[in-house]
This record gives C-alpha cells, structure tokens and sequence, in this order.
C-alpha cells in the first residue's frame, strides 16, 4: 500500500535534472573546496568525551546476562529480535561500535535524556517508549512492550553504557553531528556522484545493501528492507550528520558539508516504507507529521527553498549559537 | 565397429564430465611460458602456503581475483614473482583460474602457537574494531564471519598471518595502493604494528566453508 512517494519524487528530480526545466547551473563561486581533493583526515576527538564502559567489564552475574542479551539485540536485531524486525537492519547499522561511537547517536548519551518530552510523539517520552519509536520508524516493525524480555535487555544494555554519566546532561557526541548549511543548495544530481564515488561499493548501486550468505552485510539505504518515511534518518539534516561523521567506515570527517548534504538528500529521495502514522493522503501526513526536513511529499525544489528561508534566518550563527533544545527536559532531536 | 564408436562416445563423455566437474585450467596446473603454474605456490586447491606467505586463493570473488591480475598487469601492484606472470595470463587463464579458485574450500583452520592474549586481542579488533583510533572492525566489511562480500571484499577469515601482515604493512608504507577508495589504506595506517600482527594471527586461526562461492 501507500507505494508511490519515493517514485513520484524520484520522477520529479530527474524531471528537473534530465528534463532541464529551467534550473539555473549552481553558482561558480563556491566556498567549499573541491570535493575530489578531499584527503582522508581523521576527525578529532575532544578528550573531554564520556567513555562507556569496557565490554571486558560486563558483570558474570544476572544482571551481566540481560546486559550482554541487550547487546546482542542492538548488534544483531535481525535474529534476537526477529519478530520485531520488518526490514534488513540492525540497530547497530545506525549507531555504531555497538551503540558507542559519539556522533552515531550513542546509547549513553541517550539514555541520560529520558524522559524528556518530545514534539514528535507530543508526550513525554521514557527510555523504552523512544526505543519503540526506533522499531516502530528506523526498524520498520512492531515495537516489543515495555515489559517484554527483550526491551528489559535493550534498557539494561542502555543504562550499563551510560555508567557513571551526569543525568539530565547533553553529552558532547550526543544524536548526530549538526553539519552547516552547504554554500550551494543541496542537490540529487551532484549526491548521486558522491554516492557512486564513495558509498556503492557498500549499499549497492541502488542502495540495496550487499548480502553475504544470506544476510545483510551492508544495509540497504532505500526500498522495501530500509527505514521507513518516520525513522529520524528520512531526514535530510539527520543523515548528512551521519555520513559526515561516520562514512566510509575508517573515513568518517572526509566528506565535505555539501557533499554530505547532497549525497543525504539523494539517499532521502528514493523509495522506502511508508510512514506508519500514514492517514488519508501523503499530503495531509506530510503536513501532519513532516514538518521537517525531509522529502516526504516534497519535491526537492520545495525543499531547497524552504532551506533557503532557514539559512536567511541565521547562516553565520548556524554553526556556533546555543541548541535551543538544551531547554530542561526536551529531547535535543526534536522530531527525531 | 558400433562397440567401437560407442566406446570413443563414452570416453567422450567422461572426458568432458571430469573436465566441467574438477579439472583444474592448465594455467593453474602447467603454467604458460613466464607464467609458472599457480598451482606451484597456491596449490590446485587454493590454499597457498603458510610458512612462505603465499595467500589462499580459496573462494577469492572472481572480480576481486580478476582486479588483482588486471593490477599486476597494469602496475597498480607490484610484486617481483606475481607481476611477470600476470603479464603472461591471457584473459581466458585469467577467468579460468579464478573461477576455479572461487570453487575450492577454505583451508582448515591452522594449528597456532601463538599466545593466546595476542589472539584475544586480534579477535577483539577484528570483531570490534578500535573506532577511537579511527578503526572499524575487520568484520565489518569482511562480513561477520570474515569470509567476505562480494565481489569487493574478500575473505579473509583463515588467511596466512604471515600473509596478512605483509599486505597490511604494504598499505600502511603506501607499498600497496589498489585498494579501492583508499579504505584499507586508510584502516592499515591507524593500526600499530601490534595491532597488525594480533589481528592477522587471529585471522590464521578461523574455519573454514564448504565449497563455492555463492
């Protein structure tokens, strides 16, 4: 049911591309560097970081079993968490080294933010009703309860990670990097070159994911086995944060901002399951639910300009004014 | 005369059943001019040598294998034994032998006498990795049983240390560079000389997979 979105908008891009329908050539003056001279440079690690603790240090005790339980849920979803699964991915696809890695939405600094209160489910969220959106959006499936074995393993899993971490604290690495607003509009023509260039070796050249023996060894980015149109990472801004900080494995941090922003919305601008809040046309889900940036019912044109009307707002102090989401219980991703 | 003709037809036959189902490419068992066999170092059945570091070939993908003789050929990657004889390989000994090489098993895993902490140290970087250096698990990109993905990732669970030591030292010193955009290159420079060695010792020791590569 509900196919068409990703098509519709796919059709609409190339129409703009292909078609020429009038678009003028992006500006020569760029403030980016050119994209093929981007060299690998790791990214720096603010020392002040909060560590989780070693895995060597999981307790031989009961409460170490539903620690390790937890863990062997986020790493490998697909099987201990088969029935709550609806697509090819493991949470681990999104939040890296085993839900550690700080700017890949690690799971200590989550877990210290909860309950906060957030616009998108417009209630105040606990620990496990935001993990049930994350099986609900980001796994496609159906969210185990909140008393079942396996959301009991996923919280412990959680709160073991965050030992020792201030409550109530945004932690530096917290959600995904906050990439700045690229000196050209992002566009699907240039983030399918970036794709090609960098990400196909891994997802396919049509985003499929590569499978060994079976499974996913590479996650599928788009189609029937991804994300669905409610997961955080359909979002433009959210996605360009992940690959830029987290993409290729072993490069994270070479990506530029443009071409992060182009190659997240070329990702985001394909076909995926549809938004489980889905209610009586995509037009009045858009305007219900899609209040963001995102391409759901959106052509990438309406898009752009209402990124232009964002950028105007504040582009200098983009990069350096204080979240506005540090308010005292709130969930810094917003609509995440 | 009919039982004669009838027995050519069944050696024939016979022939040609052995042919489709084992017999290895003559490139592989006899070599070509400068090529010697492949066989002489890599074995018929593609499990190399582990004393003299000469790499399994076993359920290598044949895009992977084909872009390593193509590499040699072009002098993307040298090596003063393995370059003379790809430039020696026609297309046809190039298809051949990998496809026979993606046919044959693993090797059993190897006895090792290595020390068990250095063991359990390669293993926790290879199935975890080690990303506040920057270095993602083996695994993640070899599959997570280290076997590979096709056609870009090879296998690399059961591989000669000795082997994998010299190709992570060869990216790392820049010696080796036809990886493809730079991502073992990249890994292989945030490894410590320790790291490598844990890591390829671990490797040594993984089984093996029954024939074919999918």
């Amino acid at each position: 049911m509900n196919k068409p979105i990703g098509y519709v908008l796919c059709a609409l891009a190339l129409g703009g591309i292909v078609g020429g329908c009038g678009k003028p050539p992006p500006p020569p003056e760029t403030t980016e560097a050119a994209p093929a001279a981007t060299a690998p440079v790791a990214v720096a690690v603010d020392p002040a970081r909060f560590t989780p603790p070693a895995e060597s240090e999981i307790p031989k005790n009961e409460f170490g079993e539903a620690v390790l339980l937890g863990k062997n849920i986020f790493v490998n979803t697909q099987q201990y968490a088969k029935g709550f699964v609806g697509n090819g991915m493991n949470c681990a696809n999104c939040h890296l080294d085993n839900g550690r890695k700080a700017d890949s939405a690690p799971l200590w600094a989550a877990y210290v933010l909860y309950p906060a209160y957030r616009q998108k489910t417009g209630q105040i969220d606990t620990i496990q009703s935001r993990i049930q959106g994350c099986f609900l959006y980001s796994m496609n499936g159906k969210p185990p309860a909140l008393d079942s074995k396996e959301m009991t393993a996923l919280v412990t899993y959680h709160y073991w990670l965050a030992k020792g971490a201030p409550t109530g604290v945004k932690l530096p690495g917290q959600g995904y990097l906050k990439v700045p607003k690229p000196a050209q509009k992002p566009e699907i023509a240039r983030g399918r070159n970036v794709y090609e260039n960098n990400c196909a070796i891994c997802h396919g050249a049509n985003g499929e994911g590569i499978k060994a023996r079976g499974e996913y060894a590479f996650p599928p980015l788009w189609g029937k086995d991804s994300f669905n149109w409610g997961a955080g990472m359909h979002r433009v801004d959210t996605a360009a944060g992940f690959i830029q900080a987290n993409m290729p494995y072993g490069l994270g941090g070479t990506l530029s901002d443009q071409e992060a922003w182009d190659v997240a919305l070329f990702m985001n601008s394909h076909e995926r399951p549809q938004d489980p809040r889905f209610s009586g046309s995509v037009a009045q889900t858009r305007d219900k639910h899609h209040d963001e940036n995102c391409l759901y019912g959106r052509t990438p044109e309406e898009l752009a300009a209402s990124l232009e009307k964002q950028a105007e707002a504040g582009t200098a102090a983009e990069k350096t004014k204080p979240a506005p989401e540090q308010l005292e219980g709130y969930s810094p991703a917003i609509s995440h | 005369m009919r039982s004669a003709t009838r027995l050519i037809f069944m050696g024939t036959m016979v022939m040609a059943a052995s042919t489709a189902a084992a017999a290895p490419p003559s490139i592989i068992t006899q070599g070509k001019g400068a090529a010697i066999a492949c066989a002489s170092c890599h074995g018929v059945d593609g499990a190399g040598n582990a004393q003299a570091g000469f790499p399994v070939l076993a359920q290598l993908p044949p895009a992977h294998f084909a872009k390593q003789i193509a590499d040699f050929k072009a002098g993307t990657r040298t090596h003063p034994i393995m370059t003379p004889i790809a430039m020696a390989m026609s297309a046809e000994d190039i298809e051949s032998s990998a496809r026979h090489y993606a046919s044959q098993a693993r090797p059993k895993s190897e006895a090792t006498t290595v020390d068990p902490a250095v063991i359990a140290r390669g293993k926790n970087l290879a199935i975890n990795g080690a990303w506040d250096r920057h270095v993602p698990p083996c695994f993640k990109c070899h599959a997570v049983d280290g076997l590979g993905v096709a056609p870009a990732f090879p296998p690399i669970a059961g591989q000669h240390a000795a082997y994998t030591v010299s190709q992570l030292q060869a990216w790392k010193t820049g010696a080796r560079t036809n990886d493809p955009q730079k991502l073992m290159k990249t890994v292989a420079e945030n490894l410590t000389d320790d790291d490598i060695h844990s890591v390829a010792g671990y490797l040594a020791t993984l089984g093996t997979r029954e024939k074919g590569n999918e």
